[in-house]
Formats: C-alpha cells, sequence, structure tokens
C-alpha cells in the first residue's frame, strides 16, 4: 500500500497543478495578511476563500484525477495487490498531497499572524474539509463510467454545499422566522460540513457577537467541549461514510 | 489448478456466462476459442477478479479467489487491449509493475531483448503503436516467471515475425510445465502449441476437449478443420 501512494504522490508532484494550487492559496493567504491591518479581519476573509476554493479544488481535482487513473487502476487490478489498498492508496496520495498544500499554503501564514485557538481552528477545519470532499469526490467518480456525468456530478454536488445550501436555509430562516427554529437550525447545519465548519470558525472570533440570539444558541451547543467534539466527529464521519460507500463499489466493479 | 464451478455473469439484461463449469491443470496449453462475444474475455477477467461474477466459485489451487489476492503472483496476464498510463513512458510502467511485484526471483527479459524495446523505453505510452502496446503487455506477462500464463488475444496486431516469436515463447514456457491459457479466434496458428481446446458459444462451453482425441474422432490433420467439422456437425 506505501508503495501505491509513493507512486501516486510523484504522478501529482510531477502534474504541477497541485503545486500551482499551493502558490495560489499562498498569495492569498499572505496577501489577506499584509492588506488587512487587523489580523481578525484577515481571517474573516480568509475563512471565506477557504470555504470556497479548499472544496472546489478537492472535488474536482480529485474527481478528474481518478477518472485520469482508469488505466492505472486497471493496470493494478491484475496485479498481486489488493482492490482496498489500491482505491485507499489514491485516497491517500490526493488527500496528503491536498492537505500538505493547505498547510503549507494557509497553515503557515495563519499561525504567524493570528492567535493560537482561532488559526487552529481554521487549519483544522480547512484540512477536513480537504478530506471530505476528496472523499466525496471519490463517491461521484465511481457512480459513473462517464467522465462528463461524473465530473458534473462533482459540480452539482460543490455548487449544493457552497452555495445553494445556504440559500435554504436563509430560506427556512425567512419562513419560519416566527417559530423557535434555533435548535433545528443546529441540527441542519450538520447537514452541511461547510456550514458546520464555517460556524466553528465564526465561534473562535470577536465577529460572534454580532451574530446574535442564533449565535448564543450556536455558541451554547458548539461553544461547549462536547459540542465541539461532536462537531469533529459529524466531519470525521463527512469523511469517512462517502470513502467507504465508493470502496463498497470499486470493490464489487468489473474493471 | 484452476478451477471455476458454475460461474455466472449479467451485464445488464446480457447473460454473458452461464453456469460455466471447467478445470484447468499445470502443464496444459488450452485454447479458448469463440465467435465475438461469446464470453472469452469476461472469462478470463473473472479468474483474474477483474469482473466479479454474479454466482459460482473459482479456485486457484484450491483456494477461492473472492478476498485472496496474493494468487495473483503466480498469474502473468496480456489483455486483449492493454491500457496504459498515458503519461508514463514504457520503462516507468515496467519499473511500476516490477515494484509492485517485488520481484525476488530472477526476472526473465527474453521477451524484452527479442522485441527491441529498450530503445523505445523512454517512449510515451500514448504515442504507442497498438502492436507495441501489445508487445509491452506480453513482456509483462512473462517477465515474473509465473506459473500460469494468461494470453486474450496474444498475436492479435503484432507483425508476424513478432508473432513468431511470441509464439515460440509460448511454446518454451509450457514445456518448462506451465498452464497457458490462450484466448484467440484464429485457430490455425494455434495448431502447434494447443493441447486442449475449450470451445464457447453464448456464454456457454459446448467442448472441452484434448487435441489429440479432436483430430482422431473427425479424423483431420489440423485443430482448424477439425473444429469446423464438429461444428457443422451440431448445425
Amino acid at each position: 500500500m506505501k508503495k501505491i501512494v509513493f507512486l501516486v504522490l510523484i504522478d501529482i508532484v510531477k502534474n504541477r497543478v497541485v503545486v500551482a494550487y499551493t502558490l495560489i492559496l499562498a498569495i492569498l493567504s499572505w496577501g489577506v495578511f499584509m492588506l488587512e491591518d487587523s489580523s481578525n479581519k484577515g481571517l474573516l476573509t480568509l475563512l471565506n476563500v477557504v470555504l470556497l476554493v479548499v472544496p472546489l479544488m478537492s472535488l474536482l481535482f480529485s474527481t478528474i484525477y481518478l477518472y485520469n487513473s482508469v488505466e492505472f487502476i486497471e493496470l493494478l487490478v491484475s496485479q498481486p495487490v489488493k482492490r482496498k489498498s489500491i482505491w485507499l492508496s489514491l485516497y491517500g496520495g490526493l488527500a496528503i498531497s491536498l492537505t500538505g498544500a493547505f498547510l503549507l499554503a494557509v497553515g503557515l501564514p495563519v499561525f504567524l499572524f493570528c492567535e493560537f485557538n482561532a488559526a487552529g481552528i481554521l487549519v483544522i477545519t480547512g484540512c477536513l474539509i480537504t478530506l471530505i470532499f476528496t472523499s466525496i469526490a471519490f463517491l461521484s467518480a465511481i457512480s459513473s463510467r462517464d467522465k462528463a456525468k461524473g465530473i458534473g456530478i462533482a459540480i452539482m454536488l460543490w455548487l449544493y454545499f457552497a452555495l445553494l445550501f445556504d440559500g435554504l436555509v436563509l430560506f427556512l430562516l425567512f419562513q419560519f422566522g416566527e417559530y423557535p427554529i434555533e435548535k433545528p437550525m443546529v441540527l441542519l447545519s450538520i447537514l452541511s460540513p461547510l456550514d458546520l465548519s464555517r460556524i466553528l470558525n465564526l465561534l473562535q472570533m470577536d465577529s460572534s457577537a454580532l451574530m446574535g440570539y442564533t449565535g448564543a444558541i450556536f455558541k451554547n451547543y458548539f461553544g461547549t467541549a462536547i459540542g465541539m467534539v461532536v462537531a469533529f466527529m459529524v466531519l470525521a464521519a463527512w469523511t469517512i461514510i462517502p470513502l467507504f460507500i465508493s470502496l463498497k463499489i470499486f470493490n464489487k466493479k468489473d474493471l | 489448478m484452476i478451477a471455476l464451478h458454475n460461474i455466472s455473469k449479467q451485464f445488464g439484461k446480457l447473460e454473458v456466462l452461464k453456469h460455466i463449469e471447467l478445470s484447468f491443470n499445470q502443464g496444459e496449453c488450452i485454447a479458448i476459442v469463440g465467435p465475438n462475444g461469446c464470453g472469452k474475455t469476461t472469462m478470463i477477467k473473472s479468474i483474474l477478479n477483474m469482473v466479479i461474477p454474479d454466482s459460482g466459485q473459482i479456485l486457484f489451487n484450491g483456494i477461492d479467489i473472492r478476498n485472496h489476492y496474493k494468487y495473483r503472483m503466480d498469474i502473468g496476464y496480456m489483455p486483449q487491449i492493454g491500457r496504459y498510463p498515458e503519461n508514463m513512458n514504457i520503462g516507468q510502467v515496467i519499473k511500476t509493475i516490477k515494484l509492485l511485484r517485488g520481484s525476488n526471483s530472477k526476472l526473465d527479459d527474453e521477451l524484452y531483448i527479442q522485441f527491441g524495446i529498450d530503445q523505445l523505453k523512454s517512449k510515451k505510452m500514448a504515442t504507442l503503436s497498438g502492436g507495441t502496446r501489445q508487445k509491452v503487455s506480453a513482456i509483462l506477462a512473462f517477465m515474473f516467471n509465473p506459473k500460469v500464463l494468461i494470453l486474450d488475444e496474444p498475436t492479435a496486431g503484432l507483425d508476424p515475425l513478432s508473432a513468431e516469436l511470441l509464439k515460440e515463447k509460448i511454446l518454451k514456457e509450457k514445456n518448462n510445465g506451465k498452464l497457458v491459457l490462450i484466448s484467440s479466434h484464429l485457430l490455425a496458428e494455434l495448431d502447434d502449441i494447443v493441447s486442449e481446446v475449450v470451445f464457447m458459444e453464448d456464454g456457454n462451453i459446448l467442448f472441452h476437449k484434448n487435441t489429440a482425441i479432436i483430430k482422431k474422432e473427425t479424423g483431420e490433420q489440423t485443430i482448424s478443420k477439425a473444429i469446423t467439422r464438429i461444428l457443422k456437425k451440431s448445425i
């Protein structure tokens, strides 16, 4: 399994797209901190970048990479290698390179410019978002043999998580504003890893005071140690479940 | 050595394999013949666990191949259409497989030398002709001295000289006591190598017989003529 991870990593480095991704993220994060005089504002800007760009890159790059690796997979399947280790090695290679890029480009400046707690949460959720969307990419790539369809599914999923879900939440908020919907809102946030990450990050910043009553409710749930643990467990589940389902499908796939 | 019990496989509504019962032993050279789309490749791929049968059991040396992957160490497989990572060159592909196989035993580079692949080893797979790809597949299949060789249409696309080299190599390995499975629909070229014939049609095994017996029964000199005769009779 180590050998295949190694082969995948070399291939990704040679491909250079992840290197470019690292550079762009680095320029963004250094730029944000150079331009904003308050590090807290910078962090907020960076949070929005992380919540849009990181999932898009993880999802699209991983999906396309998997479709490109069809021949590689086919070559390995006839060799004495477990199917499970082929699939998990591909995941490992992609996850290592993408989280490495994120840590290098965003992690470094964030820890330099911001206070430890807020920086820590941003870096951890950023890494988890990378892992989650790589895992979702594996599910979308295995769900169809048709490349255009698979990549289409990936883009739709990104649109849903990054844009549509927020719209739905806002819609519900306005429609049922008269009712006590704060608690259902907390439950609803579990359905989107990006919203959950945003809440976790905002609670660590001063701006959480601006969120009003709903913010207070969220603070009640996710501000506590148990709430944090639950939130991270939900994020871990978002990583493991799609990957596990895709592995089950891959194990039974005819090549 | 390899035994298939009651193997069935459907692709959608199409039944590709229908309750296949077969067994192959060491030292045999078996030709799997039959018209296009009769299930030859699907059967071969299910032995390699590349296609997963809907029902039935495949035993390799008495061990069920499901959830068992090490048995593929003993198999050299040459696919009908070799598909390789386009951005790798020949040398890298060979290196990759060597790395995965963890080759402790002595490597067999006879075909590598005979085909003159060494001069081409920095060529990208994307730029190779069908025949050269086929040569790379053949080299990889024979390289690790496997006990079983599974060759899917080995000579299709090769020039006559290379095809002859490959045939000689197959014969040599057969004489070394290896089990060789060849799928083909060109009967004529298999004449001097094959010891048994499996004839498939529409996912069924029509017959599985020793070549000497077939020739004797039909009174023909070559396998191709003998099989044509059997087929004519059954129609």
